[in-house]
């Protein structure tokens, strides 16, 4: 069987208009997996023992089991409960709680990355807790670590494929759509692996230099 | 209870697929791990660009995309493989190349005055690397290995959509005979948890055998 140039131009542009959800779903997934990233960092210092070491125990449920039964469990066990969501709503969820585990990591290394120092001249300009953190700890712990956030988000992206499972048009979904209507699967599958390839390594460029710049700060 | 408890039986058969593949694609990862990550260092170009390309490929894609690629479209070009074979195969050159990553940081983190030291002692190349280079670099690739040995376990997952009945697909057949979701998905995750940590303890055993041998090398 030959690659059918022809063929694969003519599909193109329906797998460019689920790439459209594909990013969509990943920067929806991305800002929810910000602030719940955010929120286990926060919450594991908590000075009550019992309420961090949970907290640490639900985040690392969270990342070591796989993101596909995540998927399903929110997809067919929530409604069981009565929250029902659409699957793109509830792939968005998922992916953002996933991740929400890998980035309160993050998060927390940055903010263990901010010298004492900085909390004590916090408590000498009698700063409030809030404004400590607004103005002082997080300005200093953020921009170090947004290289490995892009990281997640790539990885981010390249998971989303997972949400065909449940019936979201994004790319992978489209292209087997494609694949069961014209019986060819060479064409669609290889270019939504191109497609793949091709936004994964522009974005790791740009991390690159992002990663180039705070290194040189 | 014991009407939970009965849904365990089919879920264990399950996983016990899981842990085939997913010893299967470790070894498989653990191989090109250190081909690609060494042949990344080699000084003739065309072998650290072909380690390069394998590398980008493989970690700039989907992993799913990967695996219904091999499984759906490499049979049109002659190359049939049973599930199985492309579950194991898929997962085990996706992690490799993430591997394969991780063994050529960690021998390049090995100070260049080891190199040296070698050289000085008249060591060839490949008895330094295997003497004096790897031992050191060993230590510090196993903590990376063992997070990759859990995204692993946790990517064995995706094979259930090729058709192979591991714990996943055993989770969704059951769900779809006895409707009870919540439970059977719960138990799932469950049996993963457990697995992850048990792959945990496991490394971390490794890591303080490792690094016992190496205390008496003046190595912090």
């Amino acid at each position: 069987m030959i690659f059918d140039w022809r063929f694969a131009l003519q599909i193109l542009p329906e797998l460019m208009r689920a790439l459209l959800v594909t990013v969509q779903a990943t920067l929806a997934g991305f800002a929810i997996a910000l602030v719940l990233g955010m929120a286990w960092a926060l919450l594991r210092r908590s000075k009550s023992v019992t309420f961090s070491r949970t907290v640490f125990w639900f985040v690392e449920f969270i990342r070591s089991t796989p993101l596909l039964v995540q998927v399903y469990f929110m997809f067919f066990a929530l409604p069981e409960y009565g929250l029902k969501l659409s699957p793109l709503a509830t792939g968005v969820a998922a992916l953002g709680l996933h991740y929400s585990a890998y980035l309160s990591e993050v998060f927390r290394a940055g903010i263990e990355a901010v010298p004492r120092g900085q909390w004590e001249a916090a408590r000498a300009l009698n700063m409030s807790r809030y404004r400590t953190w607004t103005r002082v700890i997080l300005p200093q712990a953020i921009p170090p670590v947004t290289p490995v956030l892009g990281n997640y988000l790539i990885a981010m992206f390249k998971d989303t494929p997972m949400l065909a499972a449940i019936t979201v048009m994004e790319l992978l979904q489209s292209a087997k759509l494609i694949g069961a209507q014209t019986f060819r699967y060479m064409e669609p599958l290889t270019l939504v692996g191109l497609l793949f390839l091709l936004v994964s390594l522009m974005s790791s460029f740009i991390i690159r230099r992002l990663e180039n710049k705070f290194n040189t700060v | 209870m014991s009407s939970t408890l009965s849904l365990l039986p089919p879920l264990l058969a399950g996983l016990a697929v899981t842990l085939k593949i997913t010893a299967g694609a470790a070894i498989v990862a653990l191989v090109l791990s250190f081909a690609a990550g060494l042949a990344r260092l080699s000084p003739r170009m065309w072998i650290s660009f072909s380690a390069l390309v394998y590398i980008d490929i493989f970690r700039g894609t989907s992993a799913l995309v990967q695996l219904f690629w091999a499984y759906f479209a490499l049979p049109l070009f002659g190359v049939r493989l049973d599930a199985m074979t492309v579950g194991i195969l898929v997962l085990g050159l996706n992690i490799g190349a993430y591997g394969a990553e991780v063994t050529r940081g960690a021998i390049q983190s090995i100070p260049k005055g080891q190199w040296e030291a070698a050289t000085a002692l008249n060591f060839t190349a490949s008895q330094a690397m295997r003497r004096i280079i790897m031992p050191q670099a060993l230590v510090a690739m196993l903590p990376p290995f063992g997070n990759l040995l859990i995204e692993l376990l946790k990517s064995t997952a995706l094979v259930s959509l090729i058709t192979l009945s591991e714990l996943t697909f055993q989770g969704q057949v059951l769900r779809s005979a006895t409707m009870r979701s919540a439970e059977i998905l719960a138990l799932t995750l469950i049996l993963y948890f457990i697995t992850a940590q048990l792959l945990v303890l496991f490394v971390r055993i490794a890591e303080r055998r490792l690094t016992h041998n190496l205390d008496q090398g003046g190595i912090q």
